[in-house]
């Protein structure tokens, strides 16, 4: 183990003095070199500047091996300078604010920022995992679906653990984010994603209009890439002309600029979703993102291009890199990412790379160029700098497996026979640029492919539509792929006027902007390096870097008959990595058509979608989070329960008191108190939870009688009936009194959780079916609170407080009473729910505690108990009352509940009526309520526990005759009580049943559900 | 997200504002209509690739029903109006010819 940790340790030193990436002593346009931060990668302490982004600083801290591939564990190097980077993915922070598959080129520095590289052990430089490199012919496209073959347990004992250990990226955070994010709503006229020149070109015409106009640009900084690209806008050097653009926009009110935002998603309508990132990580107790959540009436996307690698043997070691971003990291942040850097491209572009190299005095000992010729005014450049340029040039393979130390050059044609090797550590590739079409797609634009300039571009006569079947998204400059930037801002300025114009406002009265640039010769589509490189070189070749996809792979997916994109992109996981193939995508779609011999624009290409980059879970919650995320509901007199030892129970959004424990009583000893209190005296409840819905107007009877299955139509003001309503499929949904109050009223009583349903039911079928009846219909809930008094003393509490006639006579069961008790407005229920003689009593909500206590007061001559929902559930299923939501599940008529007393005969409809005609509601197989006595009166039965049947199912297991709905403790009884659905269960009483828990079986006998029946009063 | 305009009040009312309620103009069949005539109005939905009718409820504004006259492929929206009708009015089917010349009508 000791000497293994020596010869890391050596391993490492050795990596540190070969690595080349460095500072240079000047340059650096982004970086503010007086102003140092400390960090750490990997425990390593660094130092980098004010303006760096993570992967500017790991380079300047010669840190070019990131990360290992996913699959193969292969070591891998920064790749890019945007979000496009396929490599570099870390874990950023510890603990609570962990962060895993961070990408390096995104992250901007900060002070103590703590970086880990992920996917790998023991270490970066020495990786285990490597090993599945060695061995990757076993490990082709298709591998995972291959797995899932026989044998069976292959799959769940070798393949499943082996995978997880080996792939993955980060670990998943442990510990809760203590970070806070928010969401912010935006209603612009136009908005326009991307601050590089083409947006803010279009931004400036935007803006002269007077609307309302918002600017997102991802990084940190505007201008996008004319600095590192050395365009001079309006005769002036191109940082001048966005300083000044920026700060003229800044002044308009009607203008809104946000760096480091990224629009994630355009979506129907002109929503768009953007993510700022506002603070850096656990720096701030403000939100560190801001999800922007955004309707445009029209979008301009100007969201550039990104740069695409070549395929070519080794194209994966640490040091090939974009050839852009060899020149980002030299010109933005003053950090060469190695001393020689050879060039290989298919365009004219990355001669500006070499240029730029050479000015900073580095070397480039050549550029390889693929086409047969360059002539234009940058390879004139560079060949007057003295570097060799080779064209019809390629890449055979890489020098170096752990960095790059050479290359082997070929001819770009043929298999690759070496012709001359060259030293070098920096490979700096260019396959041309891809059009960033990823907003355009997400909402529905078409793509094309254009041969000529080899790219997929937005097709602007498939545009991404709006709610009137107009243009919503207006792509401009190379977004649209108009690369050159002069072709760029007039693209881009006209793709403002027409959006303008399309807006129905004056065009503005601005000059064109004029940009000089430098005329590029055309590109040469380049897929494969050299053009026929040989089986082995395909299989060193890799298209999709962060998920291990190589050239061989899509091959492999071909002959296996995976021919569709969609197909190929499933069957090799290619584009589907955290990137989401920025740089694969078409190099991808390319190899595809070529192995297929179809021409790419009848390939098609694979659906983008968003988000465009990742975002935080965190953020896409915001502020909805613990108690914002669902308020809970408290009735006017849950203080008082808090301080008298309530055991809470969520019932819907409510918190209610379960029961409420004295001292160290144990719930179900409290359960039991309760419930045998209102059997022997009197209970209190808080039931102010329930639903109350006031339904008035002179059609409300004939409304109720509709919604109801029994009548209410007939009710005497004055009076109360149960009722049960059914939806359209005839199955139960909830239940409670219905009280009238005059002619015209009538006070609906619901289930605590069926309230606002309820309520939205009516209004759907006053609304849309019955809209000329007139009736009126308001949710009462929360203005009254409601306190059941219930027990054989219950009477006594109440005319013991006074002031209202509550006898027999004076108020009979089943009737309600306006008046006063205790010198309170009450309305006095005489109803039951537990088959004792029991008031409801209906108070303001601002009169709740005042009642409350005189009751509490009155009551402690009868030593009356406050109790819980439990105690309320025994009390009813003693009584063999059915309780929405146990006894149904929407699937159950009140026909199967013994209800039949409850459905009116005689109404000639009522929702739900013509659906319990149908056969298999009127089936006499159906399960129907009963009670269950355990023969074990101590044994209570698990509620779901299923009976035992006789008949078979195909299989030869048995098939079940019923289930407990619900299932208690009955302390008046002194045994286990249950009731249930059991087949033909009305006609079985008597019989035993075998429910089975767990193992056992529970012998239990069906019985009538009223298992209790109380003495006096009701 | 759609964004549906709301003939009762007026507003633009975002999709997380309302509550969908399936396909418009299904006519109610109660006791004495055939098992068939129940299954379809129960069941059966035209579920078409174009245009729908369809009903929504402003729920988180002024929970008023309303039916809105969309494209399922495009989203584009033909028109809003109030659920009280039987039909779509003339105004909502002279807006969907008018950009679906083709359109035959639903069902």
């Amino acid at each position: 183990m000791l000497f293994k940790q020596i010869r890391i340790e050596k391993l490492r030193r050795q990596l540190e003095s070969s690595a080349m990436s460095a500072r240079l002593a000047k340059g650096g346009h982004l970086i503010d070199r007086d102003s140092a931060f400390d960090f750490s990668f990997n425990g390593r302490r660094m130092s980098g500047f004010a303006g760096d982004t993570l992967a500017s600083a790991l380079l300047a801290n010669s840190q070019q091996l990131v990360g290992r591939s996913f699959k193969y564990h292969r070591p891998r190097g920064i790749m890019a300078s945007g979000v496009e980077e396929p490599n570099g993915l870390v874990t950023l922070g510890a603990g609570e604010f962990l962060e895993p598959n961070q990408r390096v080129t995104s992250i901007d520095l900060f002070d103590g920022l703590a970086a880990q590289s992920q996917n790998h052990w023991p270490s970066l430089e020495f990786d285990l995992g490597a090993a599945s490199d060695i061995v990757s012919k076993l490990l082709p496209a298709g591998f995972y679906y291959k797995t899932f073959m026989q044998p069976r347990a292959a799959w769940e004992r070798f393949f499943e653990p082996l995978i997880r250990r080996a792939a993955g990226l980060g670990p998943a955070p442990k510990e809760r984010d203590p970070d806070t994010y928010e969401h912010f709503y935006a209603h612009v006229d136009i908005l326009i994603v991307g601050g590089g020149l083409s947006g803010l070109a279009a931004a400036r015409l935007a803006a002269a209009t007077g609307v309302r106009t918002l600017v997102v640009e991802q990084s940190r900084y505007w201008g996008g890439r004319s600095y590192v690209d050395t365009a001079r806008v309006d005769g002036r050097k191109s940082d001048e002309w966005v300083e000044e653009t920026i700060e003229d926009l800044a002044e308009l009110e009607h203008v809104q600029l946000r760096l480091r935002t990224t629009a994630t998603g355009v979506y129907d309508h002109g929503y768009v979703l953007a993510l700022e990132r506002a603070a850096d990580q656990g720096l701030t107790k403000a939100p560190r993102h801001r999800m922007w959540r955004i309707r445009a009436k029209k979008i301009i996307m100007a969201t550039g291009a990104i740069e695409r690698p070549l395929c070519f043997g080794g194209n994966d070691v640490p040091g090939v890199m974009l050839s852009s971003a060899v020149r980002d990291y030299v010109v933005n942040y003053g950090v060469s990412p190695g001393d020689r850097t050879v060039i290989l491209t298919a365009n004219d572009d990355a001669y500006r790379t070499a240029t730029v190299l050479i000015e900073a005095g580095l070397s480039v000992p050549a550029i390889l160029d693929l086409r047969p010729h360059s002539e234009g005014e940058l390879a004139n450049t560079a060949r007057d700098l003295g570097i060799r340029v080779e064209c019809a040039a390629g890449i055979a393979s890489v020098v170096g497996r752990r960095t790059v130390r050479g290359v082997r050059v070929c001819s770009s044609a043929g298999e690759g026979a070496t012709s001359d090797e060259i030293e070098c550590d920096i490979v700096a590739m260019s396959g041309g640029w891809s059009p960033s079409v990823h907003l355009w797609s997400h909402c529905g634009g078409k793509v094309r492919w254009d041969e000529r300039l080899a790219i997929m571009r937005p097709d602007r006569g498939n545009p991404p539509i709006n709610s009137q079947g107009l243009r919503l998204v207006y792509p401009a400059g190379s977004a649209a792929g108009e690369l050159n930037a002069i072709d760029a801002i007039q693209d881009a300025e006209t793709a403002a006027l027409a959006l303008i114009g399309d807006l129905g406002l004056r065009r503005p009265m601005l000059s064109a902007i004029r940009v000089d640039a430098v005329a590029e010769q055309a590109p040469m589509a380049a897929w494969l390096v050299p053009n026929g490189l040989t089986k082995a070189g395909r299989s060193k070749a890799w298209v999709d870097f962060q998920n291990d996809v190589k050239v061989s792979d899509i091959e492999v997916a071909v002959r296996e008959g995976y021919e569709s994109v969609e197909h190929t992109k499933r069957y090799t996981t290619l584009g589907m990595a955290t990137d989401q193939g920025k740089l694969s995508n078409v190099n991808g779609i390319a190899l595809l058509s070529r192995t297929l011999g179809t021409p790419i624009g009848d390939v098609g290409t694979t659906t983008f979608r968003p988000p465009y980059t990742p975002v935080v879970l965190g953020a896409i919650a915001g502020d909805a989070r613990g108690q914002l995320f669902l308020p809970t509901r408290k009735t006017p007199i849950d203080e008082w329960h808090a301080s008298n030892g309530a055991f809470w129970e969520p019932v819907s959004a409510w918190r209610r008191p379960y029961c409420y424990q004295n001292g160290g009583e144990s719930i179900q000893d409290a359960v039991n108190r309760e419930a045998l209190k209102v059997r022997m005296s009197v209970g209190i409840l808080d039931a102010s939870t329930l639903g109350k819905l006031l339904v008035k107007g002179p059609d409300a009877g004939k409304f109720l009688d509709m919604l109801y299955t029994n009548s209410m139509s007939t009710l005497k003001p004055g009076t109360c009936r149960y009722g049960l309503m059914c939806n359209e499929n005839g199955f139960l949904i909830d239940d409670g009194v219905v009280a009238r109050i005059d002619d015209e009223t009538f006070l609906c009583h619901t289930t605590t959780g069926g309230a606002d349903q309820v309520h939205a039911w009516m209004e759907e079928w006053l609304q849309c079916e019955w809209w000329y009846w007139n009736v009126f219909t308001a949710n009462l809930t929360e203005q009254f609170a409601q306190i059941c008094v219930a027990g054989p003393n219950a009477r006594d509490v109440l005319e013991d407080l006074g002031g209202m006639d509550v006898s027999e006579g004076g108020l009979p069961f089943m009737r309600w009473k306006a008046g006063e008790v205790g010198g309170v407005e009450v309305r006095v229920f005489r109803v039951s729910f537990s088959g004792e003689l029991s008031f409801e009593i209906a108070v303001p909500s601002n009169s709740a505690m005042e009642i409350w206590n005189a009751f509490l007061d009155v009551g402690r001559n009868y030593e009356m108990e406050p109790y819980g929902t439990e105690a309320l559930h025994v009390l009813r299923a003693e009584v063999g009352f059915i309780m929405i939501g146990d006894e149904t599940d929407g699937t159950v008529t009140p026909q199967d509940l013994g209800l039949d007393w409850a459905i009116s005969k005689k109404k000639r409809d009522f929702i739900g009526k013509r659906a319990q005609e149908r056969a298999f509601l009127v089936n006499p197989n159906r399960l129907r309520l009963v009670g269950l006595e355990t023969t074990d009166p101590e044994v209570v039965l698990p509620s779901g526990a299923h009976a035992i049947g006789e008949r078979r199912n195909v299989h030869g297991h048995p098939e079940m005759t019923g289930r407990v709905t619900s299932s208690y403790y009955s302390p008046i009884l002194n045994r286990s009580i249950a009731l249930g659905l059991v087949e033909r269960g009305h006609k079985r009483m008597g019989e035993v049943l075998q429910f089975a828990v767990g193992s056992d079986l529970i012998s239990t006998k069906v019985v009538d559900p009223k298992f209790y029946r109380p003495g006096a009063g009701n | 997200m759609l964004r549906l305009a709301c003939p009762y009040c007026k507003i633009e009312a975002d999709e997380t504002e309302l509550t969908p309620g399936g396909e418009a103009h299904i006519k109610r069949c109660g006791p004495g209509s055939s098992d068939t005539e129940f299954e379809d109005y129960m069941f059966n939905r035209s579920n078409p690739k174009g245009v729908h009718f369809e009903r929504w409820c402003h729920t988180f504004g002024c929970g008023k029903w309303f039916h809105a006259a969309r494209c399922t492929v495009t989203q584009e929206v033909f028109g809003t109006y109030r659920a009280q009708t039987l039909k779509p009015p003339k105004w909502v089917l002279n807006a969907i010819l008018k950009r679906r010349p083709e359109w035959k009508g639903s069902k």
